[in-house]
């Protein structure tokens, strides 16, 4: 397992390079960030003197050494446009995603194993067939449609929900979150359902297939001959066995929810990172685009290496050292 | 993302059906704001970009203000004048207090104009204001002087925008702003929270000098999409929005809690053509090879195309009325602006036979750039001006970009197009501003054409800018500018389009005086009656 944790950390380290040198060399590419922050009036000798502060004056190979330099004594640098380091710009951000992300998965797994196990046990009922259909339509509607469709219905038209923004923040065991207050759960709901629909289509999906797939097998009828009831079958032995493919993919979904949620940030108003990188883009902010990416690769493979390790502990059979290779 | 969005955006207002609304329950006190634009910083000195210096303007006062048409006004200074041709003299209001109780007074003018150019890393400098003055006199605690090298009539325009901080505050970074330490001015609001990306708070200054501002509490709540900025409206849960879409002005004017308001803005749309290269890389023959001779350097070329554009069919059809066909580069009512000016008529005839007289009467080949997410209905407004220069002969070819990757190509050093649309809000509300950047001949020695993307050169027009702008006098100044506005227009040095219209959703519970500058002030909302 240590060789494992070692040989994943070298390769990751060289996907971080390879990454930073694709995007610096990237945004370079898409244009000069100068013409978009300096105020259209400016003259020549207050352009050059903007391109000079920021040390764009450099040749772009030489930027990208400085950059490498400050990085690997933990500098990546300050935002062009807010003067923020970028880790720390990133960081402030942080919290209000992370609670958008947690909520969206739990209400993906709370409402879709439940409706996926249901739709598997009984997969002709008329109720199963109605949460099949439901599920392509989370699949396929476009997020930003369905966004503006539950602003529209739940703020717009019969009020019950604030539009848009991130309610008040309260403080629970150190932690500051708007979960934790009334008016920060209401503005929370709508932008949380709208990133979870996706993932609740999906693990209604994986659940339901995974049922189907277990509920004929022989260890199932073994249990029931054995006496077991069919809610214990179905809810310890059965669940277990088809929550590996669902924790892979529950995995993986935090990671791009945390990491993307930039159509339903923007939307929803939601100061949070997808909002950020979305803006950063716009801006050319380079330093911050840069330590985005780093810090959204570098959460991809701390997420590989906990759903590799929970796959060790929900089937002893998948040995950690053997796949490395 | 932004042109499907506000697409299905309007699909979706269609599809739902009107219920009446719920007005938001917000205390009478309080003013909730939603705004586009992206505010970066709270230190009024770090990057010169409308959406910090519309949200500074709360905190800070100006020696010089602006009023909604962009007119100067007193701020901190009761009065100006010219004491001689190279000297301004400023008289301050007495009795103003910062927000920390602290008396304001000469030096904080002066702690004002060293701060402005020693802000760090900043991407766009206010030093672009400050620069003219060589020298600061501090005649007594209310009396100031500035010294600059030649005459320089613009010193108090430029100051207008110039945010004056507290003496304490000469070497504070820019994260003391942020934070609010530092963010202490004489203005209508104090500082209370910023959140970046999501909100700053402000509370009333009670203690304010100018009319008191009517909401104890503000917050201006960020909302770069403008769907969402819509439906925050609709639903109350903001009382006034800024750069209301199009596709949803309907919208907001059918609904019973809404209004818009709305004035002419300082921002002209127009065509900027290369009239520098002897061949220009987008004008070609019909095969696509380049043409020998940039066509666009012919005024009659020129002319045609310029007439070849219904303006009108423009405005009506993609702005639902909203826009003013433009026959300058600011509307008429602005300092230097000629009061007569016309926008060309659309004449398709005149158009070919202008083109026939140029040696093109069967036309060439051209292809126009632009950005497809900077102005609204950008791109919609090139695909609509591709055609119309089709039907006079010039086959036309339309590409647009994001404003991230067009702009770096469309200026200097690139200059990789031939004709391209771009968009100018004069800052100072007056002529020399857009003369300056777009018309006058690229020099960096002078500062003149930075903007200047067609490379457009008249010795004729620099010369009457430079006396312009050496003439102290403002009736004699204003005859000049818009003598050279004439010129570079009649010489078709750019072609004008249309000045945009700033618009604002707000609530009826609430009044709003639209601003020329696209500023939303909470100090200018009021409770309607």
């Amino acid at each position: 397992m240590t060789v494992f944790i070692i040989r994943r950390l070298m390769q990751s380290s060289l996907v971080l390079l390879l990454m930073s040198l694709l995007v610096f060399f990237g945004v370079f590419a898409i244009g000069d960030p100068i013409e978009i922050f300096i105020a259209p009036d400016a003259d020549q000798a207050e352009r050059a003197r903007a391109i000079a502060a920021l040390g764009l004056d450099k040749p772009i190979w030489e930027q990208y050494v400085m950059f490498v330099a400050n990085a690997v004594a933990g500098d990546l640098g300050r935002s062009f446009v807010f003067n923020i380091p970028s880790i720390e710009l990133i960081l402030q951000r942080m919290p209000a995603t992370l609670e958008l992300a947690i909520v969206a998965v739990a209400l993906s797994v709370v409402l879709g194993v439940p409706l996926g196990m249901y739709a598997g046990y009984k997969p002709d009922g008329a109720v199963a067939k109605t949460i099949m259909a439901g599920s392509i339509f989370g699949f396929s509607l476009p997020s930003f449609w369905v966004g503006l469709m539950l602003i529209l219905i739940f703020a717009v038209e019969l009020g019950w929900l604030p539009s848009t923004g991130r309610g008040e923040v309260g403080t629970f065991l150190g932690i500051q979150s708007s979960i934790f207050t009334f008016n920060g759960l209401k503005h929370l709901l709508l932008p949380a359902l709208n990133l979870a629909l996706f993932n609740i289509s999906l693990v209604i999906r994986l659940t339901r297939a995974g049922m189907r797939e277990n509920l004929p097998m022989d260890y199932v009828k073994f249990a029931r001959a054995k006496g077991l009831s069919k809610r214990r079958v179905i809810l310890v032995h059965v669940l277990k066995n088809i929550l590996i493919p669902i924790v892979t993919v529950v995995g993986l979904e935090i990671g791009s929810v945390i990491a993307f949620a930039v159509v339903t940030e923007t939307i929803f108003a939601w100061p949070g990172m997808g909002k950020l990188i979305i803006d950063s883009i716009n801006n050319l902010d380079r330093p911050v685009i840069v330590a985005y990416l780093m810090i959204v690769v570098l959460m991809f493979i701390v997420i590989n290496l906990v759903v590799d390790i929970l796959y060790s502990i929900l089937d002893p059979r998948v040995r950690l050292g053997d796949m490395g290779k | 993302m932004h042109v499907k969005v506000s697409r299905l955006a309007r699909f979706a207002a269609l599809t739902v059906v009107a219920l009446p609304l719920l007005a938001g329950a917000a205390r009478a006190q309080d003013l909730t704001m939603g705004v586009g634009g992206n505010i970066t910083s709270m230190d009024p000195h770090f990057h010169n970009l409308a959406p910090n210096n519309g949200i500074a303007v709360h905190l800070f006062d100006r020696l010089v203000h602006q009023d909604e048409l962009q007119r100067l006004i007193p701020g901190l200074a009761e009065s100006w004048k010219p004491v001689d041709d190279t000297t301004w003299e400023f008289k301050l209001r007495r009795g103003v207090k910062f927000h920390d109780g602290s008396d304001f007074d000469a030096a904080d003018v002066v702690a004002t104009i060293k701060r402005v150019p020693w802000v760090p890393n900043s991407p766009s400098s206010f030093s672009i204001a400050t620069r003219p003055i060589t020298e600061t006199i501090v005649v007594d605690p209310y009396t100031i002087r500035f010294k600059t090298a030649r005459p320089y009539p613009l010193l108090p325009t430029d100051l207008s925008i110039v945010n004056i901080v507290s003496r304490k505050a000469v070497e504070a970074p820019t994260a003391e702003f942020n934070s609010g330490k530092s963010a202490i001015g004489t203005g209508p609001f104090k500082f209370v929270e910023f959140v970046p990306g999501d909100r700053v708070v402000l509370q009333r200054n009670d203690a304010y000098w100018g009319p008191k501002p009517h909401w104890a509490k503000v917050t201006a709540r960020i909302i770069t999409n403008p769907s969402a900025r819509t439906a925050a409206l609709l639903s109350g849960d903001v009382q006034i929005i800024d750069q209301v879409p199009t596709q949803d002005l309907a919208r907001v004017r059918a609904n019973a809690q809404t209004a818009i308001a709305k004035t002419g803005s300082n921002r002209l749309i127009y065509l900027h053509l290369d009239q520098n290269r002897d061949q220009t890389p987008f004008a070609t023959d019909k095969q696509g090879a380049v043409l020998p001779n940039n066509p666009l350097k012919n005024k009659r070329v020129r002319q045609a195309l310029s007439k070849a554009i219904n303006r009108e069919a423009i405005a009506q059809r993609l702005f639902d009325g909203e826009a003013i066909p433009a026959g300058s580069l600011l509307p008429p009512g602005f300092f230097g602006a000629p009061q007569n000016q016309k926008a060309d008529a659309f004449d398709l005839e005149g158009a070919r036979k202008l083109l026939a007289e140029a040696g093109y009467p069967n036309g060439f080949g051209l292809t126009i750039h632009g950005p497809n997410d900077r102005y609204p209905e950008d791109e919609k407004v090139l695909q609509a001006i591709g055609p119309m220069f089709s039907r006079i002969g010039i086959d036309t070819r339309v590409l647009t970009q994001p404003w991230a990757t067009y702009s770096s190509q469309a200026g200097a050093p690139n200059y990789a197009f031939s004709v391209m649309l771009v968009g100018w809000g004069a800052g100072t509300g007056e002529m020399s501003n857009p003369l300056r950047s777009l018309l006058a001949s690229v020099n960096p020695q002078t500062g003149f054409g930075p903007s200047n993307r067609g490379r457009y050169s008249n010795p004729q027009l620099d010369e009457v800018l430079t006396k312009a702008l050496s003439t102290v006098d403002d009736p004699a100044r204003a005859k000049l500018l818009a003598e050279a506005a004439e010129i570079g227009v009649a010489d078709v040095g750019l072609i004008p389009l249309y000045y945009q219209v700033n618009l604002w959703g707000h609530r009826r519970a609430v009044a709003y005086t639209p601003r020329a500058d696209e500023y939303t002030l909470a100090h200018m909302v009021r409770p309607a009656n």
